[in-house]
């Protein structure tokens, strides 16, 4: 089996056979999984312990489990994490130092982790946001190798979207659910089986060694049907405006005083967000003094402490950090990276407290640019 | 010559004070860096300050605390408040929202031996503070840091932001937009660890308001996931009741 060969169907048993080739391969498999009340990415030891016959039910700030009679195993989305848990982790030692009684001080370098993975049940949305974080991580002058080493090494087995979410709208972030490439395997799941596509040579010897048949016009023909259904029912949209254009002239919004006072500065939104990268760095001493350490953790524009330089915060009102945030994702994003901040996932909808919707935010600052464009006309 | 550390208690319970005696792989090493002077918990020995780092507990409830805490400022370099009582006024600030006098007839037989203010309140109201730790009780590796911090001549490392930053760190599953169960993460300071969402509960709040707060913005929140106008008081006057107030009407 090569990239460019027809598409491979593999049964149940053969999704548990591929678990097992990855397991055996020395790879901790991530995957979705059952964990209170949710469908979390944690580390699986079968296929097993894949969500079969759990789907989601969501709206703006609000996440349900619903079971599914079809017994699917990847008909949810919008779960609390991303794989940015896994390439880009919350909290990453950087390197050490001692000092000696002499005095002198000595600094080791923290080689980074980077574990084998392979990423089962990626969906299209979350696949293009690990094209662009990486884009971020590593593709400017000064690359973030422990990310690097380990998206280097992770084996991505992607699952096409045949179940959008109340909260999703990837089509009209210029996505949709079907794969784009940047895969090792794809599955489409149909009626309990899935189809198989290969997209690189390491994946091609991974199929080998599952038991798998061809697929046949038939099922790839309902394969194409699923994710062509898929790509009319998103729950949600953004306008279709030039977004970048409409964040560059809405820095003055009335909008965000009324976000602002919905919004909690929580940080949730950009910690499930799968492209949001920020980071700190802390110093961890001991009470000798002796032992020093550098973290690097996640931090968020909505944390007062961001935009802290001298003498305060620069973005000091939730306003302002609100603004930050959408404006960097939708609009200079574009500048510093070359494309837009937002796949469409829905995960800053559904995991928001309050529920703020952010299709439902940039439907509103168009109609305010509307608006401003009607009064100086 | 060893920097000298003393710890005072005004109107509380003990746990924060007993948190330092709970640190028991730091406090050899703890005593191995200053001389520990006044630490009644631990021992009756005591030495005179002046003191290089207080840790005071507790708030100022009578004229007695009000005058002592101005010793105690008067006897020390640094100043650390640690926990909700010396931080916001603790649960006894309820106080604050009654009729004191109402309260002594009814709880005490001989109300005439009750000598009390009619608030509770932070030693910040009181005297100048160099730095307030937070929680009810605070975090042992809070503690540890602001000592460590304190020892190095740095600010300490304790964070402004919410504990929905450590739930979604160490991958607790949000127990708000999962469960409904109404949660005061949103608007609370991080430092313990987002421990009650871990065990699948809201959080209520004993670390106090975070560093930047929209209280007003959680309220319907709150009241989404259940809870009537009551409640929602009910929910935000425990351990930190005047400081939920303050954001409530800023």
């Amino acid at each position: 089996m090569s990239v460019t060969a027809a598409p491979a169907l593999l049964d149940r048993d053969g999704l548990n056979a591929l678990v097992s080739a990855l397991v055996a391969q020395g790879r901790t498999v991530i995957g979705p999984t059952v964990r209170d009340g949710a469908i979390v990415l944690a580390e699986l030891d079968s296929a097993d312990a894949l969500p079969f016959g759990w789907g989601v039910e969501l709206d703006a700030g609000r996440y349900r489990l619903v079971r599914r009679e079809d017994g699917a195993a990847f008909a949810h989305s919008a779960g609390p994490q991303s794989w940015k848990n896994f390439l880009h982790p919350a909290r990453e030692r950087l390197w050490s130092a001692e000092r000696t009684p002499e005095g002198d001080v000595s600094f080791t370098p923290q080689e980074p982790a980077v574990p084998s993975y392979a990423f089962l049940g990626v969906r299209p949305c979350d696949l293009r946001a690990i094209a662009i974080q990486g884009r971020v991580l590593t593709g400017g002058r000064h690359a973030d190798g422990g990310y690097a080493g380990r998206r280097e090494r992770a084996l991505i087995v992607a699952v096409e979207c045949t179940e959008p979410g109340a909260a999703c709208f990837c089509v009209s972030t210029g996505g949709g659910p079907a794969v784009d490439p940047g895969y090792d395997l794809a599955l489409t799941e149909v009626d309990g089986r899935f189809l198989v596509r290969v997209g690189s040579d390491e994946g091609a010897a991974l199929l080998e060694q599952v038991p798998h048949r061809g697929a046949g016009p038939d099922v790839e023909e309902s394969a194409r049907a699923a994710v062509d259904s898929a790509r009319e029912r998103m729950g949600r949209a953004l306008p279709p405006v030039d977004l970048r254009a409409l964040m560059g002239a809405s820095l003055t919004a009335e909008r965000w005083d009324d976000v602002a006072a919905r919004c909690l500065t929580c940080g949730n939104c950009t910690m499930v967000c799968p492209t949001c990268f920020c980071t700190t760095t802390e110093e961890v001493t001991d009470l000798t003094g002796d032992h020093t350490e550098r973290w690097q953790r996640w931090d968020s524009c909505f944390d007062l402490d961001f935009s802290y330089l001298h003498g305060g915060p620069v973005r000091s009102s939730p306003r302002s950090r609100y603004r930050q945030w959408l404006t960097h994702k939708l609009g200079t994003w574009h500048d510093q990276f070359g494309t837009s901040g937002c796949v469409g996932c829905g995960r800053c909808i559904a995991w928001c407290p309050a529920g703020i919707d952010i299709t439902e935010e940039v439907a509103a600052l168009d109609t305010e640019r509307a608006a401003r464009g009607t009064e100086t006309d | 010559m060893k920097p000298t550390l003393a710890v005072f208690k005004l109107a509380s319970c003990d746990g924060c004070q007993l948190t330092l005696l709970d640190c028991e792989d730091e406090l050899l090493t703890l005593a191995g860096e200053v001389e520990i002077s006044h630490f009644l918990e631990a021992s009756s020995s005591v030495a005179g300050g002046p003191y290089d780092l207080t840790l005071v507990e507790g708030s100022v409830t009578t004229a007695g605390d009000a005058e002592r805490i101005r010793a105690i400022r008067a006897a020390s370099r640094h100043l650390v408040t640690i926990g909700a009582c010396a931080t916001a006024g603790g649960i006894q600030a309820l106080r604050n929202f009654a009729d004191v006098d109402a309260y002594r007839r009814v709880v005490y037989a001989h109300p005439e031996y009750i000598d009390t203010l009619a608030t509770s309140t932070p030693v910040s109201a009181h005297v100048d503070v160099d730095f307030e730790l937070r929680g009810c009780p605070i975090d042992k590796r809070q503690l540890i840091e602001v000592l460590t911090a304190f020892l190095a001549g740095r600010k300490p490392n304790v964070p402004n932001h919410s504990v929905c930053f450590e739930c979604k760190r160490r991958g607790t599953v949000c127990v708000t937009v999962a469960h409904g169960t109404p949660c005061l993460g949103p608007v609370t300071r991080a430092g313990c660890g987002a421990l009650c969402p871990a065990y699948r509960r809201g959080c209520f709040g004993c670390f106090g308001p975070s560093g930047s707060v929209n209280l007003p913005a959680l309220v319907p929140v709150l009241r989404r996931d259940g809870l009537d106008e009551g409640d929602v008081q009910r929910f935000l006057h425990t351990f930190n009741a005047t400081a939920f107030d303050e954001e409530l009407s800023p």
